[in-house]
């Protein structure tokens, strides 16, 4: 009998094959080995027998600038919900280098199916940041247009979203926008979500559909360790890539902290989903660097020896060494990006206090396409109720 | 157009391949809807003419199937989904509920979700647990659905076109008692009335009667026996669950004077509460009698060699008929 790290013991009994590899010993501290880098978090460039590929100089600066840029976005938003301005705010403070790389990997034509917190995958999208805003803000539930830059709205309920992407990778291939070998033409689709989802129904749902039908989906999961309170160890039991092989198609690790492992990785999936075979799994390994959402606090369930370890792997301190070191970068070009950051910030403050509140009677928009006699009536009422008020102004 | 003598799974059926044939963006997918042609042989049929890609075999989980029929929508898709039983339909309960309900809203109008989530309901077919259930009110009860149900072939197939046809999404009811029970005469030339419309389907001075689905049926049976009795009765189909479409009934409370409302569907807080509210704050004074309710007991479904003591029946409305008289 051997003891699990849970507090379980697991029987050596050999008619019911190898026991459980220890997967939260000291080996899965930085991912465990099968863990795919190509940079190092001291920002030294390895190699990888398959995900391996040459970035330009301007690649590795437009990461960079994407990484400061949303980082930017996540701490106007955060001082904003300080401020009073935001009711609450999902960080995604660490995870920068999971979403640059997997929203950079993406063609025009892919969709994406987001969480909540994808905001640095928005900003590859081309979302307007100030439209993430209004959600948590109270002033809409998805400010954007979702088929303006492919991009679905935000998801609250947990894993829901990894359904409606499988659905629509159905429709893709029913469009016969798969494997044709146009590049323009074969789409693929992401599903993002997190550990805590992996749990969900709705997340093995989507993955049995995906299998059986061979859908071209791409299901992304930022692995940041926590699910508010709850760590990893709670949703399971294996490392949560090798959950795929069960549902029958590849999955795969990678340093979710690492821009250029992310993209490498999220291109391949892509790629194979483009090209009709099939979905792939990518567990992008990161660290929820900050709370849950702004209204957490998780110094309640976690060491901050924790956190100071990850800190040491910061996803954009890296590639700003390996830009310097390699004279790919120099002070000016930081600057200059810092100022951007600084007047997107400004953007930020100034577009989010000037959102206006919507009109009470707007409730009653949208609720159907062909709207209803009996909303019709309950608008008229509420409508003629207000005029009652003096001054009302809906 | 010759007319035909089809049963209601005909006509649903029929009505699935019309929609299929006039918009190639139409899909079917639900459990067992391919080959076998589902469970009760209403897709029968459709997947050797519209092939696999248009008549979907699905894995058996019932929150994929609604959740992928999400995504289908946002493709452009019309998808057209079929839970097997009733009583299956909460796996999926999310997905409908947070998901397709609120998608047109959330999106600002942006996202349509055309869909049709068809279930058979209904008990009276000796069935075992979670085969004979009557969920209406808990999708009426939700902003974001239309919910209807038809009683007769006739209904099946046009509803069936029409609701395919909504940019909303509907929860399509059908009796699966009357599936196979009676024939009617369908002329495919005529012109169908709308969805969301309620209709008379038996003029009555006396008392009205609502029903829907498979109490029609009972409905139409009170209203012979009563006019045996010198009683006429006015029975209503109601048709569209969410939105109701109050105006036929209200007009005809207020020439009757009483009301009584059927469904098998538990009493309490069923869609006979809501007509008797609005019934109540409509027709106020021109009442006999409350609005009474004949439905299900507040019980989970019985055993199925009790379930006729469970489903409102001739008698049981008949009472009913005769209480209102009482007041």
């Amino acid at each position: 009998m051997t003891q699990h790290p849970t507090g379980g013991t697991q029987s050596d009994s050999p008619g019911f094959g190898p026991d459980l590899v220890e997967v939260f010993g000291p080996s899965q501290q930085d991912g465990g080995p099968e863990l795919i880098q190509l940079l190092t978090p001291e920002g030294e460039r390895v190699h990888h027998p398959e995900f391996d590929q040459d970035f330009s100089a301007e690649e590795l600066r437009g990461f960079y600038r994407d990484m400061v840029l949303t980082r930017r976005i996540d701490t106007e938003a955060t001082a904003l919900q300080r401020h009073g301005e935001l009711g609450i705010w999902a960080q995604l403070l660490g995870q920068e280098a999971a979403q640059i790389g997997a929203g950079r990997a993406l063609r025009p034509q892919d969709y994406v199916f987001p969480t909540y917190r994808e905001h640095g995958v928005a900003w590859c999208r081309g979302v307007d940041p100030l439209r993430l805003l209004g959600l948590f803000r109270g002033v809409d539930q998805g400010g954007w247009d979702p088929a303006a830059n492919n991009f679905a709205l935000y998801t609250i309920v947990i894993g829901a979203q990894t359904l409606h992407a499988t659905g629509y990778a159905m429709g893709v291939q029913r469009d016969g926008d798969v494997g044709t070998g146009d590049p323009e033409r074969d789409t693929a689709v992401v599903a993002h979500f997190g550990d805590g989802a992996s749990s969900q129904g709705d997340v093995n749902e989507a993955f049995i559909f995906a299998a059986s039908y061979n859908a071209p989906v791409v299901f992304f999961c930022q692995n940041n360790q926590w699910a508010i309170s709850e760590p990893i160890e709670r949703q399971s039991r294996i490392p949560l890539y090798q959950r795929a092989l069960g549902f029958g198609f590849p999955g795969v690790r990678v340093d979710g902290n690492d821009v250029l492992a992310t993209y490498a990785v999220t291109k391949a999936a892509l790629q194979r989903a483009r090209d009709g075979q099939g979905p792939t799994l990518v567990e992008a390994y990161t660290y929820r660097m900050g709370a849950h959402t702004t209204t957490d606090d998780p110094t309640r369930y976690r060491l901050s020896n924790d956190v100071e370890s990850w800190k040491l792997k910061d996803p954009i301190a890296r590639v700003e060494v390996y830009l310097r070191r390699n004279g790919l970068a120099d002070d000016e070009f930081l600057a200059s990006i810092q100022a951007e950051a600084d007047e997107l910030g400004h953007t930020l403050r100034e577009g989010c206090k000037s959102m206006p509140d919507p009109q009470a009677l707007s409730m009653f928009d949208h609720v159907y396409a062909e709207e209803t006699d009996e909303l019709r009536a309950q608008r008229e009422g509420y409508a003629a109720y207000l005029e009652t008020f003096e001054g009302s102004n809906h | 157009m010759a007319t035909q003598k089809i049963t209601l799974a005909k006509g649903l059926n029929m009505g699935l391949r019309k929609a299929m044939e006039d918009d190639p963006k139409v899909l079917l997918m639900g459990e067992d809807v391919g080959k076998l042609g589902g469970v009760f042989r209403i897709t029968d049929g459709l997947q050797k003419d519209f092939g696999e890609d248009r008549v979907i075999d699905s894995p058996l989980a019932e929150s994929g199937i609604v959740g992928t029929a999400v995504g289908m929508a946002m493709r452009g898709y019309r998808p057209v989904v079929e839970i097997q039983f009733d009583g299956f339909v909460y796996p999926a309960y999310d997905q409908i509920v947070c998901q397709v309900a609120k998608i047109h809203f959330r999106s600002q109008g942006r996202v349509k979700m055309p869909m049709v989530i068809r279930i058979p309901f209904g008990g009276g077919i000796g069935a075992v647990e979670h085969h004979s259930e009557s969920p209406e009110a808990q999708f009426a009860h939700t902003p974001g659905l239309k919910v209807v149900a038809c009683s007769n072939p006739v209904d099946g197939y046009w509803m069936m076109q029409q609701a395919i046809a909504c940019d909303d999404p509907v929860i399509f009811l059908e009796p699966k008692r009357q599936y196979h029970a009676d024939k009617a005469e369908l002329d495919e030339s005529a012109t169908p009335e709308p969805l969301f419309t309620s209709r008379i389907v038996r003029a009555g001075t006396d008392l009205t009667l609502l029903a829907y689905g498979p109490t029609v049926k009972t409905a139409m049976k009170v209203a012979e026996a009563a006019a045996t009795e010198g009683r006429s009765i006015e029975v209503i189909d109601l048709r569209t669950l969410s939105p109701l479409d109050m105006g036929p009934v209200l007009d005809s409370v207020r020439r009757t004077g009483r009301a009584v409302v059927t469904h098998e569907a538990h009493v309490n807080l069923g869609l006979g509460a809501e007509l008797s509210a609005r019934i109540t704050e409509e027709c106020f004074y021109s009442l006999e009698a409350p609005v009474l309710r004949v439905g299900g007991f507040d019980t989970p479904y019985p055993p199925s060699r009790i379930e006729e003591d469970f489903l409102p029946d001739l008698d049981r409305v008949l009472d009913a008929v005769d209480r209102s008289w009482e007041f």
